[in-house]
């Protein structure tokens, strides 16, 4: 194990990614070809078949999600590409996009065909100006050459907002409002984008669609864990000696990817703590690093696999510290329209900075425990609902931390 | 530039509304009032809705601005990488705090969220353009480069 296996990054150094003639050399667009032959059916069903789920971190089966489409009655459907990569120390959307842009076109492609969608957007966050200009080189050599058909797709910016990686406040974004996430239901795959039915599938996702439609459902559903197949891009940062990214199959376990692909801890310093899946993620101790880095493998242990970040401190690093550092960003992230979330995180933040300034007590512990248990079930969306996770995780297996800091 | 004209070219386009803004502020380097009265009547909103979209996203600004937009990541993983000394460094040679600008119009100093860069932390972006496994030591040439 412990075995790099490239799926989503299959091209990644083998391709000019500006060149659409390359892709193609490498068997690109095939499998756009092939499910244009197979009924539209037959496609969700391989998908479905192949237990694809989301790489976005909500986790939900592909397959399924473009059936409900696929099923629902409209003059007009959509195919979304969530390219808001906001979850910090994430960048492996980033990576599909600027390598092998075409293979995110293809697998847009292939779901529109399968939903009875003839437009896509691709809504590629503003802090990535660069990614925008590859994704439209592609989009325009894909034209000239026909391969997409009567498919169109356009690329649209966002303009910093984190919340935006929600789906919802995605879809409210791409018609020109504040990037607020909507009440559900209906979800967008019956209401969606101008209350249409819409796919938004992650960038990640999309890109190995083209793989499983090529090699087949079975193929898949063998790679990694069986429960979440396939493979994780995971990025590595923090306290970790080969700060870079990886792509491993689902059954990798955590200790695999931090000690053999990440090379372990500089400096020859002790393992503290990782925070999986972006900032939201919980921050998991030393006794828990033997789970595979699958989706219900790391909810078992109260945590989430969500983007595949992978944020390591080592044994100098001040948790609470740290902590504080990323209520503080919720805080600033919360959109605001639900009040559990937007003054909940700023709550979060003031009781991390007290405590973190030393000022803290027992008190003001149990207050954030409570605070974050009621946000994590009353909030609106995701972001508040995850958001305590940082400090509720620490407080559980790095409890004594906090208890140094009490005044 | 003609605002007009720029905000006039996403008429068409279905919620354009924030490409429009983009285009403008690619160009001014930030959202005047009138330009968020002229995009409230291209989309058909109110000035309110033109005005919460414009503040609602932090890459917007509706005030003036350096022209120079630096912003530092202060997200965890380059938090940990020593972005505070990166901080301290850009205000000491800018000689201005975090989210001014400087007097002659040149830099604006800003926060921001993760950049999406984190092979190499800590990350500062100028004018969108990521700068990478940043020392204090190198700022000055950085800036340098927009002088």
């Amino acid at each position: 194990m412990a075995e790099e296996l490239r799926i989503v990054l299959r091209n990644y150094g083998k391709i000019d990614p500006l060149k659409i003639d390359d892709y193609i050399a490498q068997g690109g667009y095939k499998a756009l070809e092939k499910a244009r032959t197979m009924d539209p059916q037959a496609v969700i069903d391989e998908v479905k078949k192949s237990n694809l789920r989301g790489r976005g971190g909500a986790g939900f089966n592909c397959g399924q999600k473009w059936s409900f489409a696929y099923q629902a009655q409209a003059d007009e459907k959509y195919v979304v590409c969530n390219a808001d990569e906001g979850e910090p120390g994430t960048y492996k959307d980033r990576l599909i996009m600027e390598n092998d842009p075409h293979t995110l076109l293809e697998g847009m492609a292939i779901c529109a065909y399968a939903i009875g969608a003839k437009k896509g957007y691709i809504y590629c966050r503003g802090e990535y100006p660069y990614v925008v200009e590859t994704l439209k080189t592609a989009i325009s050599q894909a034209k000239e050459k026909g391969v997409l058909g009567d498919f169109d797709i356009e690329v649209r910016m966002g303009a910093g907002a984190y919340v935006c990686g929600e789906e919802t406040a995605l879809i409210e974004s791409l018609e020109g409002k504040r990037g607020e996430p909507r009440f559900k239901p209906p979800y967008p795959p019956s209401e969606g984008l101008w209350n249409k039915p819409t796919i938004v599938n992650n960038v990640e996702t999309l890109a190995n669609i083209p793989v499983i439609i090529d090699k087949g459902a079975e193929w898949f559903a063998a790679i990694g864990v069986s429960s979440y197949p396939g493979t994780k891009v995971v990025t590595l940062t923090g306290d970790v000696n080969n700060r870079t990214f990886f792509e491993v199959p689902t059954n990798t376990t955590i200790r695999e990817v931090i000690y053999k692909l990440g090379g372990g801890i500089p400096a020859g310093k002790k393992f503290k703590a990782v925070q999986i899946g972006g900032t939201s993620g919980a921050f998991i101790p030393e006794s828990q690093l033997d789970t595979p880095i699958a989706f219900d493998n790391m909810s078992a242990i109260g945590a989430t696999l969500g983007s595949g970040a992978v944020f390591v401190l080592d044994e100098t690093r001040e948790i609470v510290d740290t902590v504080t550092r990323i209520m503080e960003f919720f805080e600033h992230e919360s959109c605001g329209k639900c009040a559990p979330c937007r003054e909940g995180t700023a709550r979060c933040a003031e009781l991390m900075q007290k405590m973190n300034a030393g000022l803290g007590s027992q008190k003001d512990l149990n207050l954030l425990e409570k605070l974050g248990r009621v946000m994590s079930y009353s909030c609106l969306c995701g972001l508040g609902q995850a958001a305590p996770t940082p400090a509720l995780s620490t407080i559980k297996h790095f409890r004594a931390d906090y208890e140094a800091k009490f005044i | 530039m003609d605002y007009r004209k720029v905000i006039s070219d996403y008429a068409e386009v279905p919620g354009g509304v924030l490409e429009a803004f983009h285009a403008v502020q690619a160009e001014l380097g930030y959202l005047p009032k009138e330009v968020i009265a002229e995009a409230a009547k291209v989309f058909k909103i109110s000035t309110a809705d033109a005005y919460g979209v414009a503040t609602f996203y932090s890459m917007f600004s509706v005030d003036i601005r350096g022209k120079n937009v630096i912003r530092i990541c202060e997200s965890a993983p380059c938090h940990v990488a020593g972005a505070a000394e990166v901080v301290a460094a850009l205000e000491r040679e800018l000689g201005i705090k975090m989210g001014e600008s400087t007097p002659d119009g040149l830099f604006a100093l800003e926060f921001t969220e993760c950049v999406g860069q984190c092979q190499a932390t800590p990350v500062i972006t100028i004018n969108g353009k990521p700068y990478l496994d940043v020392k204090p030591a190198q700022i000055p040439s950085i800036i340098a480069e927009y002088r």
